[in-house]
């Protein structure tokens, strides 16, 4: 399902990143821990194909990444990967609801409102559907991310950091909907995170090493 | 929610900078607009009007005044012409004059001009009757359309003329006997629409009244509208006692005669001549300065809303990268944001476009009415010229120029560098 080799990456041309290969099966859920510094969100964004690699590649779904061309790897992004960032930004100029349904659309698919209300309610937040996304709190933010990383039945969803910022209740209750939410469209789970308190919630690990500069 | 519809809601985020924006689009090409109009239909009127005429002769004084009262019916008369000095332009069978048409001004009715003539004069304009008859006697009188539509007058309908073009009881001529509306013209687009035509002997008459004696008005009165020495048979050359305003000349042909003979009346009488097309270029010349001024202007305004356009966008940027970024995670291609941007600048050009051509034809409307009121001319405000349709193709331009480098840095927004920071 997400497969990855020999994944090299550089910011500077000097300094080279190197990533273990990874190999997760259909519907898994991974757990890729290390500390700050050892490139766990750069590893997510070749992952997740908003980076290209200095070399190895990187197949999702069948499709390696390096035999499409920018515009379709977006369209392939946006349609089989979820992506939630440790920060959720939105369209500001959007409600929850309009923000699920231009995920939809840039995806090339026809919005579909009662999916969306479906999965807002799923995720207890059905009653903010018309609100500014700035009007939210980091929980329910949280929630808005995950509800756009998932609307459009992705093959992997890709979660950065997703819990940092949030109290062990939220921690555990974010957790659980990410698990959740990717159980029921059969989707891989790759987690990228320092926070220990996962790591006994997951039996699917890799350990990030500290990079040697 | 498609890329417009986003457009349209990131509008609408920033109300106050869209609102500026739009109204800076729309002054401009609102001005321009408005500039068009005024210059068309201003040209219109001068065309329609000019009828074909090629020399006004009067008495001496200033040649534009002479031409805008006696073929334009806007300036004050100038003086009176002698019969005696100018027979010889009435007079049937002038080697080089098609047609000669005498003109009488200087009464009006509630403030709408009477023009004492002959019947060449509606010909003048191919004015048609819409009802009634031309004049067979004096103190009939044919009215222009617009002028019996303002007037509320029918035919049957009586009135006295009044002195000068105001409206004052003191000046009205209650001493002579009331004019008669015996037809009514069809509009025509030209200064006939505005006027009240009846025979040059009408004139003549209203003011022999001034002199007669009290006995010497009632008898008259007493014959109903009989004027035996105003008899309209009477060829108004041999009238040499008799005075006009003046003469409207058609030449058979444009040449050296007609040259020499407009230079020899200017020079070698007490009378003048001019030529229309000569004195409407220079009075075009002198409106011409002030109308280029405003629309440098005009293209100065659109010039800094094209920028207004293009700063807001090029600052909402900043704001927006992550969203950008975002929407390229999202599966949007770099070309949809460059898209996305330019509709943002397209639509607000759009936008103040409509809002400035809704301004100029508006302002054009109410202008119409102004210069009815006062020179009795009628524009509108609901013409649209062709010129309109090439400042719309240029509002897309400039909004598409403005909203290109912003659209072009969103298309390059790195997605993994901007998440990375938020």
């Amino acid at each position: 399902m997400l497969n990855a080799q020999q994944l090299h990456y550089s910011y500077d041309g000097t300094h080279i990143l190197r990533f273990p290969d990874i190999a997760c099966a259909a519907g898994e859920h991974w757990l890729l821990l290390g500390q700050s510094g050892c490139g766990k969100t750069t590893l997510l964004h070749l992952l997740g194909g908003l980076l290209a690699p200095r070399s190895g590649s990187v197949q999702v779904a069948g499709t390696d990444f390096d035999s499409l061309s920018t515009a379709q790897l977006d369209a392939f992004r946006g349609k089989n990967i979820g992506i939630i960032f440790q920060k959720s930004h939105f369209a500001r100029a959007l409600s929850v609801e309009e923000n699920l349904l231009l995920a939809q659309q840039l995806a090339g698919l026809q919005p579909d409102r009662q999916r969306a209300a479906e999965l807002l309610q799923h995720l207890d937040i059905g009653h903010k559907m018309k609100s500014r996304t700035d009007r939210l709190s980091q929980g329910e933010q949280q929630r808005v991310a995950i509800a756009r990383a998932v609307i459009n039945r992705p093959k992997l969803i890709l979660a950065d950091e997703p819990t940092s910022a949030l109290d062990d209740d939220n921690c555990a209750e974010v957790v659980a909907l990410l698990e959740r939410e990717a159980a029921q469209t059969g989707a891989t789970l790759v987690i990228v995170t320092h926070d220990g308190r996962l790591k006994e919630k997951f039996t699917h690990r890799i350990s990030l090493q500290p990079q040697r500069p | 929610m498609n890329l417009l519809q986003l457009s349209w809601k990131n509008l609408t985020f920033k109300p106050l900078s869209t609102l500026l924006n739009v109204v800076l689009f729309a002054l401009g090409a609102g001005l321009i607009s408005l500039l068009l109009l005024l210059d068309r239909q201003l040209e219109e009127k001068f065309e329609k009007n000019l009828a074909g005429i090629n020399l006004v002769i009067g008495a001496k004084g200033s040649p534009l005044q002479l031409i805008l009262s006696g073929m334009y019916h806007i300036d004050a008369p100038t003086g009176n012409l002698p019969i005696e000095e100018c027979k010889a332009f009435l007079r049937p069978g002038h080697p080089f004059i098609e047609k000669a048409v005498p003109l009488s001004l200087g009464d009006s009715y509630k403030s709408y001009r009477i023009v004492g003539t002959d019947l060449n004069f509606p010909k003048l304009y191919n004015a048609s009757l819409r009802e009634g008859r031309l004049w067979e006697k004096t103190f009939e009188v044919c009215v222009g359309a617009s002028a019996a539509e303002r007037l509320g007058l029918k035919l049957g309908d009586a009135f006295h003329s009044s002195h000068g073009f105001v409206q004052d009881d003191n000046l009205v001529h209650t001493d002579a006997d009331k004019f008669r509306v015996v037809g009514i013209f069809n509009p025509t687009g030209a200064v006939i629409d505005q006027l009240i035509v009846t025979p040059t002997q009408s004139i003549w008459a209203v003011h022999a009244g001034h002199d007669h004696s009290e006995e010497e008005d009632e008898a008259a009165r007493e014959h109903e509208h009989a004027h035996p020495e105003f008899d309209l048979a009477a060829p108004l050359h041999e009238q040499t006692d008799r005075a006009i305003t003046s003469i409207l000349l058609k030449f058979k042909a444009r040449n050296v005669q007609t040259l020499n003979m407009q230079r020899s009346i200017n020079e070698n009488t007490n009378m003048q001549a001019a030529t229309p097309a000569i004195e409407i270029t220079r009075l075009r010349g002198l409106m011409g300065m002030g109308a280029e001024a405003l629309r440098v202007l005009a293209f100065v305004i659109i010039g800094v809303s094209g920028l207004s356009i293009f700063i807001s966008l090029f600052g909402s940027l900043r704001e927006r990268r992550y969203e950008l970024a975002l929407m390229r995670v999202m599966g949007a291609s770099p070309f949809r944001l460059m898209v996305l941007i330019l509709s943002e600048g397209v639509i607000t050009a759009l936008m103040g476009y409509a809002l400035g051509m809704a301004l100029s034809h508006f302002g054009m409307e109410i202008m119409a009415r102004f210069m009815q009121d006062e020179y009795r001319y009628t524009f509108s405000g609901l013409t649209f010229l062709q010129e309109e349709a090439w400042l719309l193709a240029g509002a897309l331009g400039i909004g598409i120029v403005a909203a290109l480098i912003p659209a072009l840095q969103a298309a390059r927004t790195d997605i993994s560098t901007t998440l990375a920071e938020g």
